[in-house]
């Protein structure tokens, strides 16, 4: 993380939580990154996660208020202090597996709501703090500790699962992706409404030691080479999608 | 904490509510001004008032998608300054019961009102029952406490409701109003003084949130978008909100401070009211509906010449020990009438020397006066 940022951080906080080679310390910070360049003031931010590794990505590190919440609940306890508080930008930033698995319903109804507030999902396609279990965005044929002879149930697609549900901003991006994760981030929290923005990570650790990336940089690699931008993917055929991660804005009717 | 004397929202004077309307006029007036909520027979009435009085007094309802998200948001609400109540029945109260837990660990002032049901399970929705009591104590995981009102018209569905907000600002905790569905369903007359009495939060500004060097261990009370730079949590944290999740002394210091905080108070907490209880061979101990049986029962048998009296347990949590004890070692027998299999009867027999004697019915229906002259009666 750049110097410049760490005046966003805690005083108190001295060290990273997270696994060498995890996703969640890019997406720390590309998300102050965002902040930084909108000027916008840490008195005024709220931010809420729930349980999991990607919900220690604001808290406690942010120098702002946060709610560190149930497992899968954060966007339902955002929804109160939002809607009861409207000058608090609320930010939600959660896992995968918290915002749409335990926590699926409050995602889409807050979404059907269109509640102002910006959610970051940092989806790592697995159950990271837990051991490593299969997740609802976990791949066909991902190995898991509860799926050790490969995951047999198609994931979500989360963009199309909020934008069904009425989002007006949804997103995707890789953490590969830095440049346009900012912009999608700064633009999640400048749109009123309900903004998601799904940012796919790495969880060496778990998903990675399992799934034959033997390396940190072999899962970022995999990323790199499976996403791909709308634009390239109307080129291909639809065999040619197989595996791919389509990144982009996404508005109703294109996901 | 801060006391305030305010108007009544209401104009003073005599209104005819239901149980359940008498919850929301209380709650308006207490300043509760965030609800959440989910449909639930036998209590949505709450509700459906609540969205349209809020209107009046500019408060924020939302009918979430469950029981679930009704009491996170208005728990959220609560850190952004809000008073905010829900209310349910049997299976949301069940549904509701971590976030019970965490607003405990968090010191989160809120009010749940439960109008009970007949359980387990589905049950039977529009039937009576006080079978929720022990879910009230012992709902969520791990030590804590909750307070737990018991009210018996609809009065005190409106009193017992400003109370339980005042409860809960002063010792920072969810208080729960056990209403049955019986008093939720029953309309009577009930009286709106012209004014009523409100405590808030402590505000101090710097000040430990969850931590306090103060004997009554309840630490001042700041909202989001005050500058604090708040750290909430339900994982153990420190007096200042970081996490602290392998610290046994920390651990231990929380734990002991949420329960000691209630306990400590339990004297000034603690309501009961007691009828012909000086010269009485047999006590009636009995709450909600059940004790509006009792007193008609005890009246008639006094009337009779018989030696039996009262006690009327307003609060249910924390537990009135010490005021069983002392009945208990003054009177021969104790007679508990309850519509459960005996959740406050075992609390009675745990602190009375006398015999505890049980009546216990689960069909459905209110223990009527006559059951208890007549069980009274071959007990003398």
């Amino acid at each position: 993380m750049g110097r410049d940022l760490e005046k966003y951080l805690r005083p108190e906080v001295k060290s990273t939580p997270f696994c060498p080679g995890c996703g969640h310390g890019i997406l720390m910070n590309l998300i102050l990154r965002a902040i930084d360049e909108l000027q916008l003031r840490m008195d005024e931010m709220l931010f809420v996660s729930g349980i999991g590794c990607a919900a220690w990505i604001p808290s406690p590190n942010f120098n702002a208020d946060t709610l560190h919440t149930l497992h899968g609940r954060a966007i339902a306890f955002a929804t109160g202090a939002k809607v009861f508080n409207p000058k608090l930008k609320t930010m939600v930033i959660s896992g995968d597996g918290d915002l749409a698995s335990i926590g699926g319903n409050h995602l889409i109804h807050a979404a059907r709501r269109n509640i102002d507030l910006t959610v970051i999902c940092a989806n790592n396609m697995i159950y990271g703090m837990t051991g490593g279990q299969v997740a609802s965005t976990s791949p066909v044929g991902a190995i898991t500790s509860t799926t050790t002879e490969g995951n047999i149930y198609r994931p979500f697609d989360l963009c199309k699962l909020v934008l069904g549900a009425g989002a007006p901003y949804v997103a995707r991006y890789s953490v590969t992706q830095p440049l346009s994760l900012i912009e999608a981030i700064k633009k999640s929290l400048t749109i009123e409404g309900f903004a998601f923005v799904e940012v796919l990570s790495t969880c060496p650790t778990q998903f990675g030691r399992r799934n034959r990336y033997d390396l940190p940089a072999d899962m970022l690699t995999m990323l790199k080479e499976s996403c791909i931008s709308k634009q390239e993917a109307e080129q291909l055929a639809p065999e040619e999608l197989q595996g791919k991660i389509i990144t982009g804005e996404f508005s109703y009717g294109e996901a | 904490m801060t006391r305030r004397e305010i108007d009544s929202t209401l104009s003073p004077g005599f209104y005819y509510f239901s149980g359940n309307e008498a919850v929301a006029e209380g709650a308006i007036a207490a300043g509760c001004r965030y609800y959440a909520g989910y449909p639930i027979t036998p209590s949505s009435e709450t509700m459906e008032r609540i969205s349209i009085r809020f209107k009046d007094v500019n408060g924020v309802f939302i009918q979430m998608e469950d029981e679930i998200a009704s009491i996170c948001s208005i728990i959220g609400a609560v850190w952004a300054g809000a008073k905010a109540m829900t209310a349910t029945s049997g299976p949301g109260f069940t549904l509701m019961q971590e976030g019970i837990g965490y607003a405990a660990v968090t010191e989160t002032p809120l009010v749940i009102v439960d109008i009970q049901r007949a359980g387990p399970g589905t049950g039977q929705a529009t039937r009576v029952a006080s079978g929720d009591l022990m879910q009230a104590k012992w709902g969520s995981h791990g030590d804590y406490q909750t307070i737990a009102l018991s009210p018996w018209s609809v009065q005190e569905m409106y009193d017992q409701t400003i109370d339980a907000f005042n409860l809960a600002e002063k010792y920072r905790v969810p208080v729960c109003v056990m209403g049955e569905e019986a008093i939720g369903h029953l309309r009577e007359r009930m009286e709106v003084k012209p004014t009523v009495e409100v405590f808030d939060r402590v505000k101090k500004q710097g000040a430990p949130p969850f931590g306090t060097n103060q004997d009554d261990g309840i630490p001042p009370m700041p909202a989001f978008g005050e500058g604090e730079r708040l750290l909430v949590t339900g994982s153990t944290h420190n007096a200042f909100g970081i996490r602290k999740t392998d610290d046994p002394e920390v651990h231990a210091n929380l734990v002991t401070r949420i329960n000691n905080k209630i306990l400590k108070h339990q004297e000034s907490i603690i309501k009961t009211e007691s009828y012909y209880l000086d010269d009485a061979e047999i006590i009636v101990a009995a709450y909600g509906f059940t004790a509006r049986s009792s007193l008609f029962a005890v009246d008639r048998l006094r009337k009779e010449g018989k030696k039996v009296g009262l006690l009327r347990l307003k609060t249910i949590w924390p537990f009135a020990d010490r005021i069983i004890h002392q009945i208990g070692s003054v009177t021969k027998k104790l007679f508990v009438p309850e519509m459960n299999r005996g959740q406050v009867r075992g609390e009675i027999m745990k602190y009375a020397a006398c015999e505890v004697i049980p009546y216990n019915q689960t069909n459905g229906e209110i223990i009527h006066p006559h059951q208890i002259i007549k069980q009274v009666r071959n007990l003398l």
